[in-house]
């Protein structure tokens, strides 16, 4: 099996390394990535969006239909998570897991300092999870980057005290209704151009809710509108799935 | 410059991609190979954004003349690297988190139903049921 495997990397490595040869010179300004496309977005991106960060500006405007389905595609993954775990077990697994619940409500041991360092951490984590994402026009960042800090800051917390600790305070049925309201703002900020007149996810079309705002600027405000989506989304899915992952799907114990 | 500079670092990709795909293959433990997975992918993450590289490039994120009413300079595409490789991995990423965290449950469900996640062991305990 591990001699197959040698050969099978090597096969595979060999034909990737063959065929590298006939790549562009890494870093060239002509390669083929670089010519078109690129060239127009650099160029044009920010005097139809206002928005100077073009990563900002392609995910959540020239290619919104992609990031919409990638956050319904992160939201699938979560219900899938909570489908997989929570089913019924067989006889015999429901037994040995029945043991392991009872051996974990004994009670973890707390420990002050540790529980301090990520009582004083969490509110700066947070607080610079809403940074990236709200100054993420303007400098790197964006949804899905501040999703993934908001998420991280609640899994320092439930790692610092236990995972009941922090469900006492951010109940099941509040993060995970979060994860679905994510989309629905996503996909709801398309409908509602789509009312107004629009095409679907085309910005311009909320000029009729705030008029005097040019019709640049409101693409920039469609952007922050749909990564908040994202980040909603991100955030609690992230944390969903740390907080069934380590509780194996009961969520009574864990770390 | 050399072929070898020009070309070597899509040789550390491939490297990355071997050491996965062997993972992936010759590891028993299901968490193993899920590891091996998650590297392969990293190599194909680090291929595409390296893509986007131009000599002499910034970041994708447009410069502000100095000054309090810093007004925007005109961008030139050969300052800029390409941003459309950063948008495609920047997505791909979380979504790869999301997908290892549904293997993981289901590695956990595994588990839970055969108390094991070697796979020989799974197989015969498969095989002997």
């Amino acid at each position: 099996m591990r001699g197959l495997a040698i050969l099978c990397a090597i096969v595979v490595g060999g034909i990737l390394l063959w065929g590298a040869t006939d790549f562009p010179a890494w870093g060239r300004l002509d390669s083929p990535a670089s010519v078109n496309l690129s060239d127009q977005y650099i160029e044009h991106a920010f005097e139809k969006t206002h928005v100077p960060n073009l990563v900002s500006a392609i995910l959540a405007d020239y290619r919104n239909y992609d990031t919409m389905f990638e956050t319904t595609v992160v939201f699938t993954a979560c219900t899938a998570i909570f489908l997989i775990l929570r089913l019924p077990l067989g006889p015999l697994a429901r037994r040995r897991n029945t043991v392991h619940v009872q051996a974990a409500r004994q009670g973890l041991p707390r420990d002050p300092i540790l529980e301090m360092a990520c009582r004083v951490l969490f509110p700066p984590t947070h607080l610079f999870g809403l940074y990236v994402l709200t100054h993420g026009h303007y400098s790197p960042g964006g949804g899905f980057q501040a999703g993934v800090i908001l998420g991280a800051s609640f899994i320092l917390l439930a790692i610092g005290f236990d995972l009941r600790a922090i469900l006492a305070r951010l109940p099941e049925g509040l993060f995970v209704p979060m994860t679905a309201l994510g989309v629905i703002l996503y996909i709801g900020t398309g409908v509602l151009c789509l009312i107004l007149g629009g095409n679907f996810l085309d910005y311009e079309a909320l000029r009729v809710l705030a008029p005097g705002i040019s019709k640049e600027m409101i693409r920039s405000h469609g952007i922050l509108i749909v990564e908040s989506g994202v980040t909603l989304t991100v955030g609690s899915v992230i944390f969903a799935i740390y907080a069934n992952l380590v509780s194996r799907g009961n969520q009574m114990e864990g770390l | 410059m050399s072929f070898f500079e020009s070309h070597f670092i899509y040789g550390f990709f491939v490297a990355l991609l071997m050491i996965g795909l062997y993972g992936a293959i010759a590891k028993v433990n299901l968490v193993k190979k899920l590891i091996g997975l998650s590297i392969f992918q990293t190599a194909i993450i680090l291929f595409y954004v390296s893509i986007g590289k131009k000599d002499g490039g910034d970041i994708p994120i447009l410069a502000f003349d100095h000054g309090h009413s810093g007004h925007m300079l005109t961008p030139v595409a050969e300052h800029y690297i390409n941003p459309v490789p950063h948008v495609l991995m920047l997505t791909a990423i979380v979504v790869g988190v999301a997908t290892v965290g549904v293997a993981l449950a289901v590695i956990q469900r595994i588990y839970a139903e055969y108390g094991t996640v070697e796979e020989d062991l799974i197989l015969e305990k498969i095989a002997n049921s």
